[in-house]
């Protein structure tokens, strides 16, 4: 099975052309660079995203915290962690990329914050 | 008369721009440097810009928005030179590079050196683009948006059509319904999407949002808050085709459809613009018709992606330390 897709790995986008065989990728085609052909690999055998979002604060100088996953979670994960992430609350100060919840659900991905809120 | 406190080099926005030609201007060897913000942080749009794809040029890694800025950020804080000035708003900017700024409680004027512009860009509004229909609440730009989820932590709406396909836009698509809300329809009048073709992917494809490309909006209805829109397929001159109206019921309408530089304050100074773009006329980059006085990030031309700000900004900021250093 032969699949087009757009690299997202950077801003360029090259539309790749990606060979499926027995749900593993055989060949990859359309990559200006090597992370087009992991980014391929990865969308189609585990397709992955990095969540970002904001957290509410309690008590701090800003109403909304930042925050992302430090790796990417999941594709099917994304909106069961949204429901997580909407039940949080933010209440100590955090500087920038502080883990703010290890082992977020389990995925094996830190919850970050992404600005310093004081 | 009160003598004008003079600096070396003021900087005008402390968004990505402003940050690069500020640290750029201090390694050259600028030690006198005045940075005026009129928010009350540094960072400027990038504060609520919280999804990734920032810095994979210039860091080599996936950031967002509020990480890349605090980088930069984090070095400024720590140059006693570059003295930091929130919520200063300029009001006023002469030929001679002497400025006006409004601070809550003072208004002051400096006369500037060198100066750098670094005064980013504004949306393009429905008014701009001349849709038709009521004014009912519910009408944003995509970016104001993005400031009241993100930022204010408020969702300014349920049911969602996206008029243009402007990066912004798909980012608040994806944004819109992580949190819950039901986007309808990005309507493009084009034949391909404004934005990169990444944000498509990621922003649309990945959640089965719907992209309308050649259709346009009608007419805006509701009363109080919109109810809903009328849409129609094009041909290539942008006209309607008979027989492609359907409505899309929606209690919001976001407009993505472009960005303009904002550059108001060189154009009372009296550079010489180019009125079709709202920009500087400029030979080399960042430069303008007054010598001395230097525009650059959004406010110099619109850029994709902040990387190019950041590495075109602090051009701006080598600039200034060599006017600096043949002045008499």
């Amino acid at each position: 099975m032969i699949k087009k897709i757009t690299c997202i790995a950077c801003p360029q986008g090259c539309p790749l052309t990606v060979e499926i065989e027995q749900g593993r990728v055989s060949k990859v085609g359309g990559n200006k660079c090597p992370k087009g052909e992991e980014y391929a690999k990865q969308e189609i055998e585990n397709p992955q995203r990095i969540l970002t979002s904001a957290i509410l604060t309690q008590g701090l100088h800003l109403k909304m915290a930042p925050v992302r996953t430090n790796k990417p979670i999941p594709k099917n994960k994304i909106f069961a962690a949204m429901s997580e992430i909407k039940k949080l609350r933010l209440d100590r100060p955090v500087r920038v990329e502080e883990v703010i919840i290890e082992d977020f659900m389990k995925l094996g991905v830190d919850l970050i914050a992404t600005r310093t809120v004081e | 008369m009160k003598k004008m406190i003079a600096r070396d080099l003021v900087i005008v926005g402390g968004g990505p721009a402003g940050l690069a030609a500020a640290l750029t201007a201090y390694e050259a060897g600028v030690k006198d440097i005045l940075l005026l913000e009129r928010d009350q942080y540094l960072g400027g749009i990038l504060n609520q810009c919280i999804h990734p794809g920032f810095g994979l040029q210039y860091f080599k890694e996936e950031l967002t928005g509020p990480q890349y800025a605090e980088r930069f950020i984090e070095k400024i804080m720590g140059i006693k030179e570059i003295e930091i000035s929130l919520k200063s708003l300029v009001v006023h900017l002469t030929k001679k590079k002497e400025l006006t700024y409004i601070k809550p409680g003072t208004m002051q004027t400096v006369a500037a050196k060198t100066l750098i512009m670094g005064t980013g860009c504004r949306e393009r509004t429905r008014e701009m683009i001349r849709i038709p229909g009521t004014r009912p609440a519910g009408i944003f730009p995509a970016g104001l948006a993005q400031k009241l989820i993100n930022i204010e932590g408020l969702l300014p709406g349920r049911e969602v059509v996206i008029i243009g396909s402007g990066d912004i836009g798909l980012i608040m698509a994806r944004r819109f319904t992580l949190e819950g809300a039901h986007v309808k329809a990005v309507i493009e009048i084009q034949k391909e999407s404004r934005g990169l073709i990444r944000n498509v992917a990621q922003c649309l494809d990945d959640f089965n949002l719907p992209l309308y490309l050649q259709h346009k909006i009608l007419k805006i209805h509701g009363k109080d808050r919109v109810e809903k829109v009328t849409v129609a397929e094009v041909d290539d001159e942008f006209q309607e085709i008979s027989g492609t109206r359907f409505e899309l019921a929606c209690d919001t309408v976001l407009v993505s459809v472009g960005l303009i530089p904002e550059n108001e304050l060189i154009e009372m100074a009296g550079v010489v613009m180019d009125e079709k773009t709202n920009t500087p006329e400029s030979g080399e980059l960042n430069t303008t018709s007054i010598p001395g006085l230097w525009v650059c990030g959004n406010a110099y031309k619109i850029y994709d992606v902040v990387d190019g700000v950041t590495r075109d900004s602090a051009q701006a900021g080598k600039l200034a330390a060599e006017y600096l250093r043949n002045l008499p």
